[in-house]
């Protein structure tokens, strides 16, 4: 038993770490501002990382087929214009909607497509997605357009009571992150899409050999993340009510913190998506922090981000070290 | 036997040739399209025109791109480049503020032309902050043996705010008209930027192809196990690369802050690893490392900066200049592409023959 006990923990060691960091800064950030322990600051966290988490979703499964994808915040840049510039004319959102993830999944169906049949790095790829994104964004309006739709102010608007609880609620879009992340957990773990992906991840070479569908499969995760980003468009421009070519500004880099932070190796293989979720926690938590003290500025996040990544790298590369040897 | 080659299938095996096609293109859009793009007239004593902003606003680029090669010709990549010229901007543009140290801070004081900080202290410090940021990059890589790619990363992310921290936070508007020289300033009618490029073009060039650093950087980048099995310190050979391009980017962060005049955390140098690293791929120098090219990296430089300049000559508004940067990525990756590689050498042999 104590073995098994032993196997698991080692076997597990990088997603235990993240959810004990998460709990370690959480505690320390209630500990400090006892404010933070309403657990309504907890339900925050949610709503208001709704895009980064859906962003990270999709990024994790570009992470473990060994690729990245940059171009995620020029998509919700660019469905934010878009879908804004649409409402203006009167385009019904029954219409918007669903046409800004076509777009998306389009979009990062291109990317990959270029990736794998042009064999170009899909660092540069996507570079060029994130480019291609921002700019379309800033041709469809140069300044930021408010959107009037009432559907969208009602789904913005709208508390969803959490069960159970008394006064804790969430709003509608930030429902979208967690549903999304079943859908995605299911994805990877249950379905033979996912293991092919984490095949690919490990050794591209020898999945080929054994007759996995690579070349679909990548594209496949491209187009996924392209659809993951339209969708977290979406939900920014209903939080936020507006659309503009400049929004989320650096979220690619966020979404790989929370990715790497989340245990998934940027070499492929290895992470899932459960990590990830903490990975965005991390991050939310961290800038909640910075807002109940107050005087700490924003840059200190950043810095916060980029070292808890370092302490990340770390550990995993003593993990996985370890179990080389072993 | 090689002089059976005809001259212009050598020239077109030359790496610089593709780079300088590209460049005639844009050149000879400018040409049709912009007849006033060529005019080059003097004022105050110096050039002025189109093509002398290409050359001083490509002067960053082409020196964040100079590090960049050699990074990339070890095979790995460094994306902390924009926030190392951040961080090195905002350490000028404070220890310049001469409030510093003082505890009665004024306008007056504030935007007075003069600073308590000698000038060689203050570009030792701006260039060594930076030495500083890549040798933390170059000892992640090469002794704690994280991937580049991941290492940078860390830099990446926090740099910029660190500059901020740096700078308190604060856009910090320089007033010393002697700093200005390494942004504005002229040497015999030319802009100095152009001077400082070709003095570190030198330096790099005359270290990689007069010593043996430049074939071990290659060796190192083929096949680092094999390179540290014939007895070459490849960990020393990475850490140096990596202080390399901090220093580029140091320098670059000194000329950036000291043209716009200020230093700010967020925008300084905002895009520049993308920029450098699609300078280096237009140059022909490959992402998996090995053979790598000074020159043609610097074309690559200029061929962005020609590109930018001639759409804003042609008015488009440069946010949307995005777009067209993305269109020309994608017209090199497809140029670059093994596809289209294939297909043009038989093109060019069918003729040949």
């Amino acid at each position: 038993m104590a073995q098994r006990i032993k196997h698991f923990l080692l076997n597990n060691a990088p997603l235990l770490t993240t959810i004990t960091i998460f709990i370690l800064v959480f505690m320390i950030g209630g500990w400090l501002y006892p404010a933070m322990q309403k657990p309504q600051v907890f339900f925050n966290l949610f709503i208001n990382t709704a895009s980064l988490l859906i962003v990270s979703i999709g990024m994790t499964f570009v992470i473990i087929t060994g690729g990245i994808d940059l171009s995620v915040a020029g998509m919700i840049a660019l469905t934010s214009a878009a879908s804004a510039a649409l409402l203006v004319r009167g385009t019904s959102p029954v219409i918007v909607m669903p046409l800004m993830l076509v777009m998306g999944v389009a979009f990062g169906f291109t990317l990959g497509w270029i990736i794998h049949f042009l064999k170009v790095q899909p660092f540069i790829v996507t570079l060029m997605g994130l480019f291609f994104a921002r700019g379309m964004a800033y041709i469809i309006t140069l300044e930021a357009l408010p959107i009037q739709d009432l559907s969208y102010r009602m789904l913005a608007l709208t508390k969803v009571h959490i069960p159970f609880m008394g006064k804790e609620y969430l709003y509608i879009p930030s429902l979208v992150g967690p549903l999304l992340l079943l859908v995605a957990i299911y994805l990877s773990y249950y379905t033979r899409f996912g293991r092919t992906v984490y095949a690919i991840g490990n050794n591209e070479q020898s999945a080929r050999l054994m007759g996995l569908p690579v070349g679909r499969t990548k594209i496949t995760v491209y187009a996924f993340s392209g659809f993951c980003s339209a969708l977290a468009g979406i939900v920014w421009s209903i939080s936020l009510l507006s659309g503009y070519g400049g929004y989320a500004p650096g979220m690619e880099l966020d979404a790989i913190a929370s990715v790497v932070i989340g245990g998934t190796l940027l070499t492929g293989g290895v992470g899932g998506v459960i990590g990830t979720l903490f990975g965005v926690l991390i991050n939310g938590t961290i800038v909640s922090i910075l807002q109940f003290n107050g005087t700490l500025s924003s840059w200190w996040t950043r810095i916060g981000v980029g070292v808890l990544t370092l302490i990340f790298i770390g550990i995993q590369s003593v993990f996985y070290m370890r179990r080389k040897h072993s | 036997m090689k002089n059976n080659i005809p001259w212009f299938r050598r020239f077109r095996e030359n790496r610089l040739f593709w780079p300088l096609v590209a460049l005639a293109l844009i050149l000879i859009v400018d040409a049709i399209f912009a007849p006033g793009f060529f005019k080059i007239g003097i004022l105050d004593g110096h050039l002025y025109g189109n093509i002398v902003d290409v050359f001083n606003n490509s002067a960053p680029l082409m020196l964040v791109a100079l590090g960049m090669t050699l990074v990339i010709a070890t095979g790995g990549v460094d994306l902390s480049v924009g926030a190392v010229i951040a961080i090195s901007a905002a350490m000028g543009a404070v220890l310049i503020n001469p409030a510093l140290g003082n505890k009665l801070i004024s306008n007056d004081i504030l935007t007075k032309d003069a600073t308590n900080t000698p000038l060689w202290l203050i570009v030792l410090a701006t260039l060594g902050a930076g030495t500083l940021c890549g040798l933390w990059n170059g000892l992640l890589v090469s002794r704690a043996r994280i991937q580049p790619m991941v290492a940078t990363l860390i830099l990446m992310v926090a740099g910029r705010g660190i500059a901020q921290l740096i700078t308190n936070g604060q856009i910090m508007t320089i007033y010393y008209t002697p700093y200005f020289f390494f942004g504005n300033g002229f040497i015999l009618g030319l802009p100095v930027s152009i001077y400082i490029v070709a003095a570190v073009f030198l330096f790099a060039w005359f270290l990689v192809r007069k010593t043996s650093i430049g074939l071990f950087i290659e060796s190192v980048g083929i096949n680092a196990k094999a390179t540290y099995y014939s007895g070459i310190s490849e960990k020393n050979i990475k850490l140096f690369v990596y202080v390399f391009s901090g220093f580029c980017a140091a320098i670059a962060g000194l000329i950036l802050s000291s043209y716009v005049h200020s230093a700010d955390g967020n925008n300084n140098g905002l895009n520049y690893e993308l920029d450098a690293i699609l300078a280096v791929v237009i140059g022909g120098t490959l992402m998996s490392g090995g053979r790598f090219s000074l020159l043609a990296s610097l074309v690559g430089a200029l061929i962005i900066w020609t590109f930018t300049i001639t759409m804003y000559t042609f008015g488009v508004p440069a946010n949307a200049l995005l777009a067209g940067r993305a269109v020309l990525v994608l017209l090199v990756i497809l140029l670059y592409s093994d596809y289209s590689r294939r297909l043009l050498n038989r093109i060019f042999d069918l003729r040949g023959s």
